[in-house]
């Protein structure tokens, strides 16, 4: 963007129909998603009777409503927090390279989430979630903090290179952790990132923080489209920075924080989402934001279903699927060296 | 320079050297006795001089000292594969782990371990010895992919170099997971252990096998090491000077890609020491690479023969693999080092 001197609108038609096809094709992979799995025999009758016409004593009904239809909405709902995540922190940052698995964000959250397991064991899953935020804010204030003290200043490369040693770190003392107080199994389960066994209490509990967190990104969207032309312009537009900032930290703790409680370190799509986005829609964060969500759903559920038919009944971890599609992506930025947003 | 200065640096050297030698003595020492059964430092001397209870003798020479002189030969591998790396590519944050070739030759060894020999680490000496090979494989192809992504206009930036070495680690790690699926459950969880740095190849025939690699690959990079302090001055005044940029810069490379896929191969994926030794090195002897080079292989010896006996002393009976260990350490000095280069 550095390079353009107006705003890049485009076609508000395209932003809408980025939206209505998101919106379909969601509805679609969840209905695929739900159908998809171990047991073969429900139909997508089952799938429709299930959600509208509920009956307990139906095991396919039973599965639908306890296993599937909370994993479909826990990938959704994962993918849409994180990319709205990386929309918001780059947006906010300037930084091609920013989103929450690379600033530390997510590493910090599941440093505490082990710190939680080992000392306060049977902790209730709402403790966890504050945990994890928590987490959250810790990881994001010591990777910005350090680069802050950068000679030469903070560049986007550096933050992701300080936000590498952090997550190396932070995983390294959460192993010691698990190994310690015996607790590897549930550190390694956060680790390891996937919707696989998700409960729906959980995501009772997580929905509405991440309901809260896309309606503030989204009352922000405006603040930070004038933000993303740099904090210069943006004070000299008559805009309250730091205001816009703190509630848009805010935003991205809440939404990371919640997805980690959820789903663990799943890595890439708070990167590679926004920048779709912004190929397809322009530079408009009042766009950005409702379609990052829209596709951040539609690339984790895809990518969970992906990973259940690798090499079934193995699952493989959602994570993995979202690296192979993000390292690329991530290198192609890494040539730029961070510039060009 | 000055005669006298010239002497007092010799000196400086010299007593660096011999008081970083009488370190790893000692800390062999406290490596031998540590551990789940201690044994005290009498007997241990008494032990190594023959007159031990069988008991002692068992422990020390068949687990103890295998391992000890694994992570001994370990850390002195990776310290000069880093130190190599930052010498050619003029990057002071250079290492084989930062930079994904620990991560490529780890994959390759799974694999190799997977698919030929039925289950993942079984010690059978000619597969021991035909292991390397496997890493070497996962090690170039990871090299290769980190040079030509990362090299554009004609040259390759530092921080790019370490940018692209991020993603390729991932890559490797996804791939590795996706790969986990074909495995035993228990393989797995050996080898993710395994790839975040742990001495497992603890019998003698694993030591050999190193020992004989370096012992050939090392007196190569010690003969080259004025072409490495050519090298870091530039590439203009190194062609200046007549040397063949590139092809040394190939072979180099080359070489210390070896060092660190043998490593890898019983130490598995250890980051930041080769980072750290080089750089202490540095700090100690100044640039040159006939001084540093010995210093940092014998820091990074000291270094990660005191991380794992930290690590299987601090949470006995438990152990933490030395990887871990050294990536706590590591992590805030890479940091430290990044904070400082402009």
């Amino acid at each position: 963007m550095n390079t353009k001197t107006t705003l890049d609108y485009k076609n508000p038609f395209t932003s809408s129909a980025v939206i209505i096809i998101g919106i379909i094709l969601l509805a679609l992979s969840v209905v695929v998603s739900i159908n998809f799995g171990a047991s073969s025999t429900l139909s997508y009758q089952d799938v429709w009777s299930a959600i509208f016409h509920f009956d307990p004593t139906n095991s396919s009904h039973v599965i639908i409503r306890e296993l599937r239809l909370p994993r479909a909405i826990a990938a959704i709902s994962v993918g849409a927090a994180l990319a709205v995540s990386g929309a918001i922190m780059q947006g906010m940052t300037r930084n091609p390279l920013a989103s929450p698995s690379i600033m530390g964000v997510t590493s910090g959250s599941s440093f505490l989430i082990a710190i939680a397991l080992a000392a306060l064991p049977g902790i209730s899953y709402l403790g966890l979630m504050m945990f994890s935020f928590v987490g959250a804010g810790l990881g994001a204030a010591l990777v910005f903090g350090i680069s802050a003290m950068a000679k030469g200043g903070v560049t986007p490369v550096k933050l992701a290179l300080v936000g590498s040693a952090i997550t190396s770190l932070l995983s390294s003392l959460s192993t010691a952790i698990g190994i310690k107080f015996n607790v590897s199994k549930d550190i390694s389960y956060w680790y390891a990132g996937g919707v696989s066994s998700i409960q729906p209490q959980h995501i009772l509990f997580a929905i509405p923080f991440i309901i809260v967190g896309l309606i503030l990104a989204l009352i922000l969207s405006r603040s930070i489209s004038v933000l993303s032309l740099g904090e210069d312009v943006a004070k000299g537009l008559g805009q309250r920075t730091g205001y816009v900032q703190l509630l848009g930290t805010i935003a991205v703790l809440l939404l990371t924080g919640a997805a980690v409680s959820i789903a663990g370190m799943i890595g890439f799509v708070g990167l590679v989402i926004p920048h779709i986005t912004r190929f397809l829609v322009g530079v408009d964060y009042r766009w950005i934001i409702p379609c990052s969500a829209i596709l951040g759903g539609i690339l984790l559920i895809t990518a969970d279903i992906v990973g259940r038919s690798v090499n079934p009944p193995f699952e493989t971890p959602v994570s993995a699927i979202t690296a192979l599609i993000g390292v690329p992506f991530f290198l192609y930025l890494a040539r730029k060296e961070g510039r060009g947003l | 320079m000055m005669p006298n200065t010239l002497a007092k640096n010799e000196a400086k050297y010299k007593f660096l050297m011999i008081t970083t030698f009488i370190l790893i003595i000692m800390a062999i020492l406290i490596s031998i006795n540590a551990g789940y059964m201690k044994i005290p430092i009498a007997d241990v001397i008494a032990t190594l001089f023959g007159n031990g209870t069988p008991q002692n003798e068992l422990t020390i020479f068949e687990f103890r000292l295998p391992r000890i002189f694994m992570a001994l030969l370990v850390g002195l591998g990776i310290s000069i594969s880093g130190a190599i790396l930052q010498g050619i590519s003029g990057n002071p944050l250079a290492d084989p782990g930062i930079l994904g070739i620990n991560a490529g030759a780890g994959f390759t060894i799974v694999l190799y371990m997977f698919f030929f020999q039925g289950t993942v680490f079984i010690t059978g000496w000619l597969s021991i010895f035909i292991m390397p090979f496997a890493a070497l494989i996962g090690g170039f192809i990871a090299a290769f992919l980190i040079y030509i992504i990362s090299w554009k206009n004609g040259r390759v930036t530092p921080i790019r170099l370490i940018l692209v070495g991020i993603g390729i680690n991932a890559a490797f790690g996804a791939g590795l997971t996706i790969f986990q699926m074909k495995m035993e459950p228990i393989d797995f969880m050996k080898a993710i252990v395994w790839l975040s740095g742990s001495i497992w190849g603890t019998n003698w025939t694993f030591v050999w096998m190193i020992a004989l690699w370096l012992v050939v690959l090392i007196p190569i990079v010690l003969y080259k090491s004025r072409v490495l302090d050519v090298l870091k001055l530039g590439d203009s005044i190194a062609i200046g000077v007549g040397a063949n940029i590139e092809k040394e810069r190939r072979f180099l490379l080359f070489i210390s890609v070896a060092i660190a896929a043998v490593c890898v191969s019983v130490g598995g994926g250890i980051t930041f020491l080769g980072l750290i030794a080089p750089h202490m090195a540095r700090r100690l002897v100044g640039a040159s690479h006939a001084k540093s080079l010995p210093l940092a292989a014998l820091l990074g010896a000291l270094l990660l023969l005191l991380a794992d006996t930290l690590g299987r002393v601090i949470l006995a009976p438990m152990e933490l693999p030395v990887g871990l260990v050294i990536s706590v350490l590591g992590a805030p000095y890479f940091i430290y080092l990044l904070i400082k280069t402009n």
